[in-house]
């Protein structure tokens, strides 16, 4: 949870967000949130809701998005929760940007079984494209961060770049990739690897056969 | 012997066919669970205890009994009115080489929801949570689809399944934070703040969720539960040696020719779990070095110990490690064994979560001194202190973090002494990043 910084308070920075407040869809999506938790402990949707502002910031500023102080300020308000409380929050949790970021987070996992089958050379890939890790690119396209497992273990290595995750990648997939989502488009999510489906066994599954061609019910053979 | 796929409970763990409420339940999903819970709670309890239902969470807790702690008669808070109790069903899937939640969840979701549902009817819980790492993003969005499925269908929400209970599921969205997959932090995520762990106790049990009553279970653990209630606690305990029972989903990553994810007997020999589905270890079995068969948390087990050793909880411990989450990583002689460990180790350091101050400090501790054995750039003495410190921090702390820190290392040091050794004679800093 260290190394993490949050952005200063400062009048440029209020004038910006000061007038922060859901959109016309948010607003609906935030009542139904805290509808989830049982009445009294709306505290329980500071999550969820800081998920939402991030988002919110995100497409307004074409990022994927982070909590500017006033805008936790906001959540706070909406919630009815001190500040602090919601500033301990999006500190802890590292999904929450507390500072401004790219267009795309590049955020590769660099754990042990991703370092097995080969992070180094997709974190190479990345810092040769000018990634650094904790800054974004001069032209606003690119934050990246090493990240810590990401449960995609058996298709490893793997990036998680804004919601989709990039699957059984090597140096060159990832640059396919990074390519696809430079020019606009949208690549593929999931794993890389030509031919394989999702998460068995590369060339076919050994078990459950069956499935891959038809919904099978194997009630009948119990 | 081997596991037939008739006997597979996650049919669709590949996803292959689609994963809405039809299919599934021609799959078999949501079949008779009007009938399961007419069977009524203590039943369903009975009989997951006599299937010898084990929580596939990484402890090895039985299910059963779990359940059976869930409070009778509601307690009442200061107003006299009764408290409900709540289900948390932990979807937090961050231990380094785990990858099976995920799979249930983005694949075969309803398996899952059914499973809430006949967890919670049987605990007496008024809802479930279902704590979704937040990483998890598209498998999220699944998870809210399928529930919205199963409202619409009347299997979930007012009179479930028309069997006159009335339950709801909730998905909550996780930021991040290994550390709630611990279960009290869990809980205090849940409410709304850092997910640091609480004091046990009181247990989940009698104060959790909103200090109501509360049981938290994997989402295997809950997943299989409809499956043993149609089929029967015999059916399941068939598989497996004592103590050990049923099926699995084991995560095999690193040097395999061919990772993957596949449901298997329990007990099942590392060698055939590795020839059969993993097209066996990359340059051969001579090739490989070490295999942390449980998830980042457990000591590693060198080649020569863990070829023949069932995959199961005693089989485990038998050669020092454990069973953990399944989630088996296999390294062959090509690897940098103190990196690997060390990467680990700044994991531990990156998720500790601060509270406790053996592993909050020791964490960072330990991280740099297995950096700088990682390059030899230490002294033989050193090898001893960390072992040392290692005790200090593991079993000094609120939650089993500490200890999760600390195995790692201690397995490296017991196997592979000489190599750090080595490292340390030859001293070569120049190999720094």
């Amino acid at each position: 949870m260290a190394d993490r910084y949050i952005e200063p308070d400062t009048p440029e920075l209020r004038a910006r967000w000061g007038n922060f407040a859901w959109t016309e869809a948010n607003a609906a999506k935030a009542k139904e949130i805290v509808a989830r938790y049982p009445e009294g402990r709306q505290r329980s949707a500071v999550m969820p809701l800081l998920d939402l502002a991030q988002r919110q910031v995100g497409a307004e500023e074409n990022t994927q998005g982070w909590l500017p102080i006033p805008v936790m300020e906001y959540v706070a308000a909406y919630l009815d929760m001190p500040i602090i409380r919601v500033v301990e929050v999006a500190t802890f949790y590292t999904m929450y940007n507390i500072a401004p970021i790219g267009r795309f987070h590049v955020q590769v996992c660099g754990t042990t079984p991703c370092m097995l089958r080969g992070s180094d050379d997709i974190i190479a890939a990345c810092k040769k494209r000018g990634m650094k890790p904790g800054h974004t690119t001069e032209d606003g396209m690119w934050s990246f961060t090493e990240v810590e497992c990401m449960g995609n273990c058996a298709s490893a290595p793997m990036v998680q770049i804004n919601d989709d995750n990039y699957e059984d990648l090597t140096a060159e997939r990832m640059d396919a990739v990074l390519d696809a989502l430079a020019k606009g488009e949208t690549p593929k999510a999931g794993t890389q690897e030509p031919g394989r489906h999702t998460v068995e066994p590369s060339g076919g599954p050994t078990t459950l056969k069956e499935m891959v061609s038809e919904n099978h019910d194997y009630r009948g053979e119990w | 012997m081997a596991l037939q796929d008739k006997d597979r409970i996650f049919t669709n763990v590949y996803g292959y066919q689609p994963r809405n409420l039809k299919e599934a339940q021609a799959r078999g999903a949501w079949d008779g669970t009007k009938d399961i819970l007419a069977k009524g709670k203590e039943a369903i309890i009975e009989e997951v205890k006599a299937s010898g239902l084990r929580g596939r969470g990484g402890a090895g807790f039985p299910t059963g009994l779990k359940w059976s702690f869930m409070p009778k008669e509601p307690p009442k808070d200061h107003n006299g009115n009764p408290k409900p109790s709540f289900l948390v069903i932990n979807a937090d899937e961050s231990e380094p080489g785990s990858c099976k939640d995920r799979e249930i969840i983005r694949h075969d979701p309803h398996i899952l929801l059914e499973g809430a549902l006949v967890a919670g009817f049987a605990m007496g819980a008024r809802a479930a949570y279902i704590y979704i790492r937040g990483e998890y993003i598209r498998e999220a969005e699944t998870l809210f689809a399928a529930r919205d499925e199963a409202y619409a269908a009347g299997l979930l929400g007012k009179n479930a399944c028309g069997s006159g209970y009335d339950f709801d599921v909730f998905v909550h969205r996780g930021a991040g934070a290994y550390i709630c997959g611990e279960e009290t932090a869990m809980i205090e995520s849940l409410e709304g703040k850092k997910g640091q762990p609480r004091l046990k106790p009181p247990f989940p049990a009698g104060a959790g969720l909103y200090g109501c009553p509360t049981t938290v279970n994997n989402v295997e653990s809950i997943a299989v539960a409809p499956t043993i209630m149609r089929r029967g606690a015999s059916w399941f305990s068939g598989f497996g040696r004592e103590n050990n029972k049923g099926t699995k989903l084991f995560q095999i990553s690193g040097h395999v020719n061919k990772p993957c994810v596949v449901e298997e007997e329990m007990s099942i020999p590392f060698s055939e779990l590795i020839e059969k589905h993993c097209g066996g270890i990359r340059g051969g079995k001579d090739n490989l070095l070490a295999v942390i068969p449980g998830g980042s948390s457990v000591p590693l087990v060198p080649a020569e110990q863990i070829w023949d050793a069932p995959m199961d909880f005693d089989g485990l411990k038998a050669v020092g490690s454990g069973l953990g989450t399944a989630a088996v990583i296999v390294m062959d002689k090509s690897t940098d064994i103190v990196r690997a460990i060390a990467r680990l180790s700044r994991f531990y350091k990156h998720e500790s979560c601060g509270q406790c101050t053996p592993c909050r400090e020791g964490t960072g501790w330990m991280w740099r001194v297995m950096e700088r054995l990682r390059t030899g750039d230490a002294a033989v003495e050193e090898i001893d202190m960390l072992q040392q410190v290692t005790k200090q921090v593991e079993g000094h702390t609120i939650c089993a973090l500490g200890d999760a820190a600390a195995w790692p290392i201690q397995g490296l040091i017991r196997h592979f002494r000489p190599e750090l050794e080595r490292r340390i004679a030859e001293n070569m800093p120049e190999a720094a990043e």
